[in-house]
């Protein structure tokens, strides 16, 4: 494949004297799960066709804690906080992007009172600002007309009260958008948050990313689209236990438009 | 015979409404057993969210079945007090339909009232049907069998009771006008207006003046005092809701659902932890030599705020938070509800305690494992279903959340691979065990 992506750190831009507009926190899924670099990467090729000026913390990134806390420990939580907080105010930071809405989250709402302050964007609403502003063309490409069901994360959606974004971007992709019976806010959890990702599930007699993905399949999609790199892992995994991972494919918003541009 | 009645309602009306200053001075003594919390910040936007979801029943109606029938018993349980208004005037001077002198609009508003006390009872009737016949998957949960089914169900025959006095008052009130009954009857014609009861008249057809004078007392006096002793059972029963319903929204959340509250006593600690001018060697201050060190979370009621505590009586255990939950919906334990109902559940037993004995004294039970158990506090996603389907704005997430948090800062009693992420998020800054200093090795990758 062609050469690798070139990705800024914000240790690079310092030693330039410089400072990007935009700093990518990238998350842990985003830098170690094998299906999220996809996604991470996919995000950064629209970065740079939109001429965006932007970085990354790199190897200076840490866990934003949103697993610790919601788990209950509020102390690793608060230490991850303090030690993320003080490397983005060293680096003056003012505006972060992530494509993981669970960081997004927390340095969003819960960072600013202990110290950390930014202008905190989900990727599909930075995708879909540079939409607005004319820097980024989406276009249908290979997914005109295709039928699509957007899973809400429940961090961006009921969480933040986001759900027209990530759907603007697929209409502009001029997908077939169809919504499952649960979705926005009364949307169903893939089974991911509150630290569920990491432990099995408690006994019961289906996993919720099988529910979930039932509830997907209802609407007979040809792709589930997803905003949250767990989710993503989660409904892959529903669809494989289904065996239709040969006829439904699981995609990030990002890819999606990256793909239709053949990035 | 007159005054004796008068002097009989006079007492029922004081006793009633005594033991209901008691009760609530019961509840409040109990929510004051939490912790204090500022909620007096954004008054207006409070208001407003007040007025839209606990006035205007903005979620409620988001079932559109369930919804439209409780909007048509709210509003007929507002509306029809202005009658027991009219019932306590005309109670305490003897006096007969005493409003009557809004003349036109005194018989509007009685025939509105016995519309919507007939609609009232149509709506109750198909509640109890969805209760009991119909297999509604929240109404089936194992923490509704026993008393809150049985609870529910009398708050149902209470109302459609008091709905048919009503009517069967008007009807023979109406008869007893058109016989001439001297008190009743009046010279200026029919006082009220009666669409609904008129058609109750064949029952009462032929029967004496004395005889319809007994059963429209009767039905007028049980209806008073059903409406009295149902104001008492409201603090035993789930339906605390009409009154607390507004004041809980009033106080509930108004950050985005998402941000989880940041605990002031970790701050304090990390901040300690984290500033290289403070002596590592330091004794503790003197006044703290000797306090108890604050406990991080939740194991009993009294680790919970009061809103949390306002939350549990607030709940009328109608279970759309349960309907909605991912855990819930997949077979585990978890049923917001049921956190819900036992904090209320357990925050009520000590109250009892303090009845009795004029104090809390540990009666060997806690919140925890007593009441909920950490199976079902481990299944919770953090997805806020349950808190967006709440019509009334609780929280049962903040509750799972302060008692996961006892159970790991106090307890250290985390599910094992949970300890192992958060050892690694610890370690290497990530859940999963990958040296930070790879991080960025996905950009190298093809």
């Amino acid at each position: 494949m062609a050469e690798a992506l070139k990705v800024p750190t914000m240790a690079e831009y310092m030693a330039e004297g410089k400072k990007p507009e935009v700093l990518f926190w990238v998350g842990c899924a985003g830098s170690f799960d094998d299906r999220a670099k996809k996604i991470t990467k996919a995000f950064v090729k629209l970065l740079h066709e939109a001429g965006v000026d932007f970085a990354v913390l790199g190897t200076e990134e840490s866990c934003t804690g949103d697993p610790a806390k919601r788990a209950g420990n509020e102390f690793l939580f608060q230490m991850q906080a303090a030690t993320n907080i003080e490397v983005l105010n060293g680096y003056e930071i003012e505006k972060v992007v992530t494509a993981c809405p669970h960081c997004f989250n927390t340095i969003k709402n819960e960072y600013p009172a202990l110290g950390g302050n930014y202008e905190v964007m989900h990727h599909t609403q930075f995708l879909k600002s540079l939409l607005t502003e004319g820097k980024l063309k989406v276009e249908g490409g290979k997914f005109k007309g295709k039928r699509i069901t957007f899973h809400d994360p429940c961090y961006l959606g009921r969480a933040n009260g986001e759900y027209e974004a990530p759907r603007d971007l697929l209409r502009k992709l001029e997908v077939e958008l169809v919504e499952m019976r649960k979705c926005k806010s009364n949307g169903l959890c893939c089974g991911a948050g509150g630290g569920q990702m990491f432990k099995e599930p408690e006994p019961g007699n289906k996993d919720v990313n099988i529910e979930r993905t039932e509830q997907a399949m209802e609407v007979k999609p040809e792709v589930i689209a997803a905003g949250c790199p767990f989710c993503n892992t989660m409904m892959t995994d529903g669809v494989k236990g289904k065996n239709k991972e040969d006829s439904v494919e699981v995609m990030d918003v990002a890819e999606l438009i990256a793909n239709a541009h053949d990035l | 015979m007159q005054i004796i009645s008068q002097v009989l309602f006079l007492i029922a009306l004081v006793v009633g409404i005594g033991f209901f200053i008691r009760n609530i001075r019961r509840l409040l003594r109990n929510i004051k057993l939490g912790k204090e919390v500022d909620r007096s910040d954004n008054k207006g936007e409070r208001f407003a969210k007040m007025a839209r979801i606990a006035l205007g029943q903005s979620k409620m109606v988001k079932k559109p079945v369930s919804g439209f029938l409780h909007v048509i018993v709210y509003v007929g349980f507002i509306i029809i007090n202005i009658e027991v208004l009219e019932i306590i005037i005309d109670g305490l001077f003897g006096t007969h339909r005493v409003l009557s002198f809004m003349g036109g609009f005194y018989n509007v508003l009685i025939a509105s009232f016995e519309v919507l006390a007939l609609l009232v009872l149509i709506g109750v009737i198909v509640f109890w049907i969805r209760r009991n016949i119909l297999n509604i998957y929240r109404f089936l949960s194992r923490e509704l069998k026993g008393w809150p089914k049985n609870d529910a169900n009398y708050i149902l025959y209470f109302e459609m009771v008091l709905m048919v006095l009503f009517l069967v008052m008007n009807a023979t009130d109406y008869q007893l006008q058109l016989n001439g009954a001297p008190h009743y009857a009046s010279e200026a014609g029919i006082t009220g207006s009666f669409p609904i009861s008129q058609f109750l008249l064949p029952i009462f057809e032929g029967m004496s003046n004395a005889t319809l004078i007994i059963i429209e007392r009767a039905a007028w006096w049980l209806h008073i005092l059903g409406i009295l002793f149902f104001l008492n059972y409201l603090y035993y029963s789930k339906h605390l809701h009409i009154l607390l319903a507004f004041p809980n929204v009033y106080l509930s959340k108004l950050q985005p659902q998402g941000e989880m509250n940041n605990l002031q006593a970790v701050t304090d600690e990390v901040k300690l932890m984290m500033d290289p001018d403070a002596d590592p060697f330091a004794a503790p201050a003197e006044e703290e030599e000797g306090a108890e060190p604050d406990k991080f979370g939740a194991s009993d009621v009294f680790d919970l705020n009061q809103v949390q505590l306002l939350n549990s009586y607030t709940c009328t255990e109608c279970g759309r938070c349960t309907a909605e939950c991912p855990a819930n919906q997949t077979g585990k334990k978890l049923s917001p509800r049921k956190i819900m109902m036992d904090t209320r559940d357990r925050l009520e037993e000590v109250g009892e305690i303090i009845n009795t004995k004029g104090k809390y004294e540990d009666n060997g039970k806690q919140l925890l494992d007593d009441f909920i158990l950490r199976e079902e506090l481990w299944a919770c996603t953090t997805c806020n279903a349950c808190v967006e389907a709440c019509p009334v704005g609780i929280d049962p997430l903040s509750i799972i959340l302060d008692m996961r948090r006892y159970l790991v800062m106090e307890e250290s009693a985390a599910p094992n691979e949970l300890a192992i992420a958060m050892t690694n998020i610890e370690n290497n800054g990530a859940p999963w065990p990958y040296n930070q200093q790879d991080r960025l090795n996905w950009a190298k990758e093809n």
